[in-house]
């Protein structure tokens, strides 16, 4: 019976590549993680010799557009905006000058996916959480966040003074940011929020009127209302409730060797008062906004 | 029949040879060996994928990150919410996309030199919205439209976006529906009119029954392309079930709220098919009940 012989020999010999597919995925996988422990045993903070994705470099990630203030002229690796200054102190004090920095374009969406990362570690204004600590690693904090409200100046919520005078405004805000869960959780707003990929659509929606008011963190805030809508005010910012403040840090893999380094890079840059400086520098301008009470 | 038939009947039935029992029993024999070795050859693949999957060294990251019952408890009501936004514009946009694409496949395919800017009109048309990517089309819309500040135009995105959806789709469905139009051969134009038919009885009568018939798998497709596209009026900050995923997925760093909306629209996807497989036997039913010449 020829036909069924053929029919036994295909399953015979799906089965075998399948096996041999088996044997194989785990085996590779392995190779790299012992390769992983190895430099692993090796790593510790000395000054440039840390087990890097790119041995040599310090590779540091970030979305693209890179918006100011955190970074100019959507240029990571010139050193200027807060973020950009603030990875390349930390990436000082772990003994990479300048020119050993290597930038990698890496989307919000994907900086937190499970599997091997292609960055030492993201500085994308990421906020630090419990939850999101559970699928990626956090360095300490390098900022204290407030969120603020950005509404026209013609707009019904310009007037806002207190977080109840936002309840009947339509909001906006970016997905993924701790401001869409301040408009959740605090403002509690009868109309459903505008949710937006990019700040750049948010503010697109706030000049054409689509929504009232949208809400960013506060350095953002401030330079949308100097440079970008300039007709457009900071109505006032949030306070910030419960004990810990909302606070950026950067991002690593989960697994990665190197986040007690950066940590401690990151907490010396605060105690002798780099960080503050950098800030002073590069968000001078978000001093202070009236506080939504 | 009528019972009192029956046995009139009996008297002279089909009794099988033993050749052909034999035949018969002979083929049943091979149909379960084949469901056998079909059902043993897939027992072998899953286990051995179940092994591949499971074995691999980054599976606990994985399961926890796309496979959390947590989250999938936390994404649903929330995906579902937003899936009924897909599905209201799948509706509305389904049907005025069927009408203004058959309008303009009927403008397409008109005789007669006076219909000339008719058809150049709508040859642009479908050429224009067929080749402008839908993103693009969408962003245009929904941000362009308001930002000309035209009275009693609405700034709902959604309105909009389905608006833009309707645009874009038409355009494929009504060269979906010229090809169905095209396929009927002239032979049945000149029958029917030397039958007397006029032109348009013609064509209401024996062009478009059959012309839509042969189109209905490939409309298929389309419905199901555009039940997917309609989460892209999220670009405007609507919540569909895809972007209530992907917040909720970007809050907390968990893919499992994507793999709830996959899921969810797939199982809308399903009956769809099957409703569409149910139409088209209805219709070939309906057509062969004539009897065929």
């Amino acid at each position: 019976m020829p036909l069924d012989n053929r029919t036994v020999r295909l399953a015979l010999c799906s089965t075998v590549v399948l096996a041999a597919t088996a044997a194989c995925a785990p085996e590779s996988e392995n190779s790299g993680n012992t390769a992983g422990d190895k430099s692993a045993t090796a790593s510790s903070c000395a000054p440039g010799k840390l087990s890097t994705v790119a041995s040599g470099k310090l590779t540091v990630g970030t979305d693209k557009p890179a918006y100011a203030p955190w970074f100019q002229d959507d240029d990571p690796a010139n050193g200027k905006g807060f973020e950009s200054a603030v990875a390349y102190a930390v990436a000082k004090r772990l003994g990479y000058q300048k020119p050993q920095v290597a930038w990698q374009t890496v989307p919000f969406n994907s900086s937190f996916a499970p599997g091997a990362k292609k960055f030492d570690f993201d500085i994308n204004q990421v906020s630090i959480s419990d939850a999101r600590k559970k699928a990626v690693a956090f360095s300490s904090g390098y900022y204290d966040v407030r969120q603020a409200v950005v509404a026209l100046k013609s707009s019904k919520a310009a007037g806002a003074k207190t977080v109840a005078d936002l309840k009947n405004v339509k909001l906006g805000a970016q997905v993924g940011t701790t401001s869409l869960d301040f408009i959740n959780d605090l403002v509690k707003p009868d109309q459903k929020p505008a949710v937006y990929q990019k700040n750049d659509f948010a503010k697109s929606a706030l000049k054409n009127g689509q929504v009232d008011a949208i809400v960013v963190d506060l350095p953002t805030a401030f330079y949308i209302t100097g440079a970008e809508v300039t007709d457009a005010k900071v109505v006032g910012q949030f306070d910030n409730t419960g004990g810990t403040p909302e606070q950026f840090g950067l991002v690593l893999d989960k697994e990665s060797d190197l986040t007690a380094c950066v940590t401690g890079a990151v907490d010396s840059l605060r105690k002798d008062g780099t960080l503050a400086s950098l800030e002073k520098k590069w968000l001078s301008e978000a001093v202070d906004a009236p506080v939504l009470k | 029949m009528t019972a009192a038939d029956r046995p009139a009947a009996d008297k002279d039935a089909y009794v099988p040879s033993e050749r052909r029992l034999a035949r018969e029993r002979h083929k049943r024999a091979r149909t379960r060996r084949a469901t056998a070795v079909a059902a043993l050859s897939t027992l072998v693949t899953g286990a051995v994928l179940f092994f591949v999957v499971t074995r691999s060294p980054g599976w606990d990251r994985t399961k926890e990150t796309f496979f959390s019952a947590h989250y999938a408890r936390v994404a649903l009501p929330d995906v579902l919410e937003g899936l009924w936004l897909n599905v209201r514009l799948l509706v509305v946009c389904g049907a005025c996309v069927l009408v203004l694409g058959m309008l303009l496949a009927l403008a397409r395919t008109l005789r007669g030199p006076v219909f000339f800017p008719l058809r150049a009109l709508a040859t642009a048309y479908t050429d224009f919205f067929r080749g402008l990517p839908l993103i693009i089309c969408l962003l245009l819309i929904i941000f362009g439209v308001p930002a000309l500040r035209l009275q009693g135009v609405t700034t709902d995105p959604v309105l909009l976006g389905g608006a833009a959806l309707v645009l874009t789709y038409s355009a494929y469905v009504a060269e979906v529906f010229r090809a169905g139009i095209e396929s009927v051969h002239s032979s049945q134009r000149a029958a029917a009119r030397s039958l007397g038919l006029s032109n348009r009885q013609t064509l209401r009568y024996v062009v478009l029954p059959q012309a839509v018939r042969r189109v209905v798998p490939p409309l298929l497709n389309d419905l199901v392309s555009l039940q997917k596209d309609t989460g892209l009026v999220s670009i405007g900050g609507a919540v569909d079930a895809v972007y209530a995923a992907q917040i909720i997925a970007s809050k907390d760093f968990n893919y499992t709220p994507y793999v709830v909306a996959g899921l969810v629209f797939v199982a809308l996807t399903i009956p769809m098919t099957r409703f569409t497989d149910w139409v088209t036997a209805r219709m070939d039913r309906r057509r062969a009940q004539g009897g065929l010449v």
